[in-house]
Parts: structure tokens; sequence; C-alpha cells
């Protein structure tokens, strides 16, 4: 019999088909380890049909749109499948919204977004592969998304 | 074609068509800006000119502006003497700015500071200059000087040259250049290259700029040579600014490199990159291009206020 690596879940989220290696930075964007205290299992360097992935199960714990919108901007090929009783009730890719508020910190130290003004970050998509943002206020691109996000 | 109350954030909110509209309004200011002729278009009007880092042209020639066309002007040049001193956010001067006046310019030294004003003020805002990012009437204007001098942009060998990395004037210059057809050449110490993201720019518009350390070649059969400062304030490190500072001098042995009609350029201040003897020869435009930032101020203003077109 083919020995599973990782247990299917009951209830949760499974993320699947993140780039390889990112999965420890979707673990950061979901404040994971401080954010559940419920099991979670990271894949790393998964054979698929398309090359190697990463996978992540979250148990107990469906996430919302924000979240995912994160995910968008650091793993853009992800799946999140919602398990709810061992089934799959959903299932979708993630999709990069065109323009991204309050979730990446501008990478510009002197950006006036980062300055103590009463206005979100705010992004506009200008790349999907990988992710490319660009600042609306200061028009600089931002590296290191995951790293930038809020 | 419309302006009224548009805001004036970054040369990219406007189109070739609009951007060409304004120069050809710009002209007809010109003997206005020099108090040749008198007009009142913009009386009753108000700008708001809020400036947090220091200027010369840029603020004079607004306030300049404004007066020529009959408006007034109330603001400040130095923000120690305001309510930021006490820790106001930009946010709540612009709001207490927009309800004392019909129009607010404004120089801070952050990026993105005039686009974030536009979200508090319901009048329109100028952007005179924000830290590193956009500076749309100096592009306006060096366009302007450049259509003046040479009759059109499409086609003109323009050298740009100096601190092409950190100058925030010629990045939107190199856009706007290439929109309306320049061909372009880029001089700079290899420190301060043009940032690839404004090379592609340029390639959008189908112009393949070309990138050559030689300044007596770049000079040859240039039409503009458009001169940035090195901004010593930029290196962390004294030494490699004094490394930078003198690799390109503009000087009369350079020019006799040049073609008769070639244009020199300058956003000023400059500091050495321009030999002072070159300031009487014909090849000298840089302070006729300084003037020129008042016809350029009043065509925005009275578009964005709405006077009627003179």
């Amino acid at each position: 019999m083919k020995k599973l690596k990782i247990t299917p879940i009951k209830n949760g989220t499974v993320i699947d088909h993140i780039t390889p290696g990112f999965a420890v930075k979707v673990l950061h964007v979901l404040k994971i380890p401080e954010s559940t205290s419920s099991v979670v299992s990271v894949v790393m360097n998964v054979k698929s049909k398309i090359g190697k992935k990463d996978i992540v199960k979250v148990e107990n714990r469906e996430l919302d749109t924000k979240e995912v919108d994160k995910i968008a901007l650091i793993a853009p090929k992800a799946t999140i499948n919602i398990i709810r009783d061992f089934e799959v009730v959903e299932k979708h890719k993630v999709q990069l919204p065109e323009e991204i508020v309050g979730i990446v910190k501008c990478s510009n130290p002197t950006c006036i977004s980062n300055a103590r003004e009463p206005v979100k970050s705010r992004f506009l998509l200008v790349g999907d592969d990988p992710p490319c943002i660009k600042c609306y206020y200061c028009e600089r691109e931002t590296e290191d998304i995951a790293e930038r996000i809020i | 074609m419309d302006f009224k109350n548009r805001d004036v954030i970054s040369i990219k909110d406007f189109s070739k068509e609009e951007i060409n509209y304004i120069l050809n309004y710009t002209k007809k200011m010109v003997p206005y800006a020099k108090g040749e002729k008198h007009t009142d278009i913009l009386r009753e009007k108000i700008l708001s000119s809020l400036f947090f880092e220091p200027s010369t042209r840029t603020r004079l020639s607004f306030e300049s502006a404004m007066n020529r066309l009959g408006g007034r002007v109330i603001g400040f040049a130095d923000p120690s003497a305001t309510s930021q001193k006490k820790g106001e956010s930009l946010a709540d001067t612009i709001r207490m700015a927009d309800s004392y006046a019909d129009a607010i310019v404004i120089r801070h030294p952050q990026e993105g500071a005039a686009r974030l004003s536009t979200e508090f003020a319901e009048s329109p805002v100028l952007n005179a200059g924000d830290g590193a990012g956009q500076h749309p009437t100096q592009c306006l204007l060096d366009l302007f000087t450049i259509v003046t001098e040479r009759k059109k942009i499409k086609g003109n060998k323009i050298v740009l040259l100096g601190d092409l990395k950190y100058g925030r004037t010629v990045h939107s210059l190199a856009y706007a250049l290439s929109l309306l057809g320049a061909e372009l050449t880029f001089v700079s110490p290899e420190s301060l290259k043009m940032p690839k993201e404004v090379i592609n720019e340029c390639k959008e518009f189908g112009v393949e700029p070309s990138s050559i350390p030689n300044l007596e070649r770049a000079v040859k059969d240039a039409d503009v040579l458009y001169v940035t400062r090195i901004q010593k304030e930029r290196f962390p490190d004294a030494e490699e600014y004094n490394r930078v500072v003198g690799m390109y001098k503009v000087d009369i042995d350079l020019l006799k490199h040049a073609k008769e009609d070639l244009i020199i350029m300058h956003p000023l201040p400059r500091v050495v990159e321009i030999d002072p003897e070159v300031d009487k020869t014909p090849h000298a435009l840089y302070f006729k291009q300084a003037f020129n930032g008042v016809p350029v101020r009043m065509a925005l203003l009275s578009l964005i206020l709405g006077g009627k077109e003179l």
C-alpha cells in the first residue's frame, strides 16, 4: 500500500501548489504558529505533474479573502481547498487582485504611506508571474513582497 | 480639452495630446509672463502654496504665475513655523489649506505626498516636487523649452547627463521625451546609471535609448544636452562623491565637439557641472529655461482653475 506522507484533515484548509520553497513564507503571512493552536502540516518539494510544489495544511481554520490575497502575492499559482468533514467543499485558485490595499508595507522608507498619515498602503499590480506591485503613492516597485506583508 | 479641477501629480497622468495642448497654450502665456501684456483671469482665486522643503525657482515661479494671472497666494516656505512642527499630519494640513484656497501647490520631502494630498483636498493639487519622486511642472517647462528652441520634440537627439539614478527630473523627462518621439542618449558615472524601469518605459514607446560613457562622443551630433547635478546628499561616502563629481564637465573645450545649434539645459541649481564660461555662449539655455517655469505654471493654473483661456 502506498504510504501517505501526510494524512488528510477533517476540517480546515489545504493550500496546494505553492511555489516550491515558499511554504515557510505562507506560514509567515498566515502568522503561524502565533495565530493557531491546531495542527499545521507542511510538505516541501513534493513531486507533482508540473514539477515540484509545497503544500500547507491548516486544521480547523478556513482562510478569509484577505488571507487568500496575501497568499496570492507570494504563491500566485496556489490553490485553496476548504475541507469540512474530510470533504473538499470549496476549491479555487488564488487570484491576484488589481489593487492591494492595507496588506503590504511600501519598501521605500521615505514613502508618505510609511509616515503617520491616516491612509492604508495601496499598491497596483504591474506583473503577475512573479507578482510585481507598484506603490500608488511613491510609484516605486516593491521587492521582497513576502517580507513586507503587514 | 477639459483640465478644470484636474490634479497635476505626475507627468504620466497626462496623454500626449494633453501635453501638446498645455505646451501650445503656454506659448500664449509668454508675453503675460514677461509683463508685456496684462490679465486678471484668475481674479478672486487663491492659491495655497505649501513648501515643506526649500525651493527657489519652483516656489517663486508659481507665485509669479498666480500673480501675473491676477490671483493671490497664501502659504509658507518654511514648515518650522507651522503646525507640522507640533506634529500635525500632512492630511490635516491639507484639509485646512483646502478650505482656505482654490488650489494647492505642494513641495514635500516624502515621495507620494502630493498623491496623498489629493485624497484630502477637494480643490486641485499641483505637485511641486515630492522627495525623489515626481516634479511634473519641471518636466513640462523642460519640454516647453525644447519645443520653443527646436520647434518640435520628435526626432531631436537629446543627451541626458549626470545623476540619472537619483535625479527626479530626468526620470519623468525621459518618459515624456520618449512619449513625444525624441531620440535619447544617457551619459552618467557607472554608479548613477538610469534605472532599468525608466529604460523599459522608454522602450514601451518604441524608443531605444543608448548609454555611452564618453560625453564628447555623445555631444557630437546632439541637439539638446540636458545636464543634472550630482547630488552630494545621496552619497553616504564623501570619497565616492568626490570620485564621480568631476567626472563630466561641460566647458568650452567640450563644445568644440558640438553642433553649432546645440542647446544646453539644466534644471538648476548647478554646482560644478557647467563651467560659467559656457553661460556666455548661445548654447546656454538654462536661465531661459528657468524663466519658462512662469508661463508653464500660468498655463496650468489658468486651465485648472477654469480661467477663461487667453
